[in-house]
């Protein structure tokens, strides 16, 4: 029993309670959202020196005991991620300030922008599966808000292509569900693993297992799912869309990586190999769209696809390294995407276009926007010392143990032409002739500059100093590669 | 827009609606141990608001119920959240409840438990949300 894993879901719910009542107040809801954000990310550490000191947490909610209540458990992995997200959403709260606009603001933009929190940190920490279909939900009718306020008009055509795909995902994310329970009869994850491994998974088992990659690859955006990301991802405003980008996708590569490996490990000859065609070909899909776009947007969503890829690829590998490389390549993946396109972001406030056509030589008048863009686009392609590299390293080491050589060689040549498409942009856009804007001097560039800034600092060190954090994603790999550490803590306390 | 064609729906309404009202508030003290609760009776409450809708417009109904729908959601929460997070006080887990038998001079033994107020957050929050998208729907026209 420890309350202390609730509070970062508890904070920022209580938060967005609260500020429902001063939504006319901007100021007032900036800095409380601030505070409360600040406050998540300190129970965060404190809860993942918790779970590295004394083992995983776990909280049987409601004094209900595991498996017949609802138990939140927290794991290396889900410490690691809440942490993660209690940063990435700090940062676009600080950058949402100067950019998301009055109208906005008064419109529940920061009540919202709490809830998703609520809903993704839920969703990392909850041990029950259908209430990680609820928190899902929470997350998603708080995109649903986000991707729709304000009502320009590609927002609201995108808005309907987003709904229409999430909410037949989460129909069927229900029936998977329903199945499940219906073969295993519990819906306690440590539970379901247990009655699995017991009955040694049958086909009905593989089949639920794949059911569940479409569920989770229809929000985490692998191949040949991710079809309508490009497009909804576009449509709302640069902070919005780097919460999106940096949490949305990974809460559904993370329930992939879970069910993968605590309750579909029996039969990796089907299921894992599956899912590691899916990745690559995912990888490939993604780099061919980053590479073929001149519309900066356009390109850096491509690259979450081929993120997704890459980290599921280490997933399907299923050993020890290829795991602790997808982890760490998890959590840079968030803190770098975030940077990526908030400072997109900024770009497209300058100039006013995201059409890398029209932009040029933003370097002479923004050599900040320009150096932390150049830094940020190296770590996302994987250069040591930075924290793409090391990541990677790990993926490819753990592909050639598990002697899968094309694996390893694909996500060896996406680096490449991952770093050719970020670079396209740093070349194009900031290099060249300096041309004039219409709104240049509108854009608080000063201000919405320190966001990417922390977070390329956090990738920074997070690459430099991987010596201290290793031991941290190791205990999270282990816990992965051991379903019974997490039964264990879960079933017997 | 108001107009008088409808006077059978009015009238019956004006009669019905605290039936509805009624038995909605006896559906939510029934989940306390049978079927019913925070969410069927905010529905049900909802529900009685809404033929009041139907019979007369919203205008109208603003001015009967003054309420602001969406403070009542923040309010229902902070009920829900409230009580749920009371148990960390008292380090049990979250969403631990207490309740206890207290003797009534009339009533005689009754019992209080801590999940009626959250079931009354649930219920706030039903009515709120609910009566919230139907007004935005309608004020559309």
């Amino acid at each position: 029993m420890n309350n202390l894993i609730i509070l970062p879901i508890l904070i920022p719910f209580v938060t967005a309670a609260i500020l429902i009542f001063f939504h006319k107040k901007v100021k007032v809801q900036r800095w409380f959202s601030a505070l409360s954000s600040i406050a998540t990310i300190i129970a965060a550490l404190v809860l993942v020196q918790k779970v590295h000191t004394d083992g995983i947490q776990s909280l049987n909610i409601s004094s209900w005991d595991a498996p017949f209540g609802i138990t939140l458990v927290s794991d290396m992995l889900s410490a690691l991620l809440v942490l993660t997200t209690s940063i990435v959403a700090f940062v676009c709260l600080i950058y949402s300030f100067k950019s998301i606009g009055a109208e906005r603001e008064k419109y529940y933009y920061y009540p919202v922008f709490n809830f998703l929190i609520v809903g993704v940190n839920g969703a990392f920490t909850t041990g029950d599966i259908f209430n990680l279909f609820v928190f899902f939900e929470v997350m998603l009718m708080s995109s649903y808000v986000l991707i729709v306020l304000g009502g320009t008009k590609i927002q609201l055509r995108e808005s309907i292509k987003y709904l229409l795909v999430n909410v037949i995902s989460s129909a069927l994310f229900v029936i998977t569900v329903a199945y499940l329970y219906s073969v295993v009869g519990t819906l306690n994850m440590a539970h379901i693993s247990q009655r699995i491994a017991e009955i040694g998974q049958p086909g009905i088992l593989s089949v639920i297992a794949v059911l569940f990659l479409i569920v989770f690859g229809l929000k985490g955006a692998i191949f040949p799912l991710y079809f309508w990301m490009p497009g909804s991802y576009y449509a709302p405003p640069a902070p919005v869309l780097a919460l999106f980008g940096a949490l949305l996708t990974k809460v559904g590569v993370y329930s992939i990586t879970r069910t993968y490996t605590l309750f579909f490990y029996h039969d990796q000859g089907f299921t894992h190999e599956l899912l590691q065609l899916l990745a690559l070909v995912s990888i490939i899909a993604g780099v061919i769209g980053a590479i073929a776009y001149w519309d900066i947007k356009k390109v850096i969503i491509y690259n979450i696809i081929v993120a997704v890829g890459v980290i599921l690829y280490g997933v399907s590998v299923m050993n020890i390294d290829a795991l602790t490389g997808s982890i760490f390549y998890l959590i840079h993946d968030m803190i770098i995407k975030a940077a990526l396109f908030l400072l997109v972001g900024i770009m497209i406030a300058i100039t006013g276009t995201s059409n890398l056509k029209k932009i040029s030589g933003l370097i002479k008048r923004y050599p900040g926007v320009g150096w932390t863009f150049f830094i940020s686009a190296l770590a996302l392609a994987g250069i040591p010392p930075l924290s793409g590299f090391i990541g990677k390293l790990l993926i490819v080491q753990g592909g050639f143990e598990g002697s899968s050589y094309v694996g390893a060689a694909i996500v060896l040549m996406s680096s490449l032409l991952v770093l050719f498409s970020v670079m396209k942009i740093f070349i194009n856009g900031f290099w060249g002739v300096h041309r004039a804007y219409e709104n240049e001097d509108k854009a608080p560039v000063k201000w919405l500059l320190i966001s990417p800034v922390i977070l390329v600092i956090l990738s920074a060190l997070y690459g430099i100093g991987t010596e201290a954090i290793l031991p941290y994603i190791s205990q999270a790999a282990e816990t992965l590669a051991n379903p019974s550490m997490y039964i264990d803590a879960v079933l017997k306390e | 827009m108001r107009s008088n064609n409808n006077i059978i729906l009015e009238t019956t309404i004006k009669v019905v609606l605290f039936i509805i009202v009624l038995f909605s508030v006896y559906i939510f003290f029934a989940g306390h141990y049978y079927p019913g609760g925070g969410f069927i009776g905010g529905l049900m409450t909802s529900g009685a608001i809404v033929l009041l809708l139907i019979a007369y417009d919203i205008k109208t109904v603003a001015t009967i119920l003054p309420v602001n729908y969406r403070t009542m959601t923040g309010i229902g929460l902070l009920f829900a959240i409230g009580t749920s997070a009371g148990s960390l006080l008292f380090n049990v887990p979250f969403l631990t409840h207490a309740f206890g038998h207290i003797e009534v001079p009339v009533l005689g033994e009754i019992s209080l438990h801590t999940a009626t107020l959250f079931d009354l957050g649930v219920y706030l929050v039903v009515v709120g949300v609910t009566m919230t998208i139907i007004q935005t729907i309608g004020e559309d026209e």
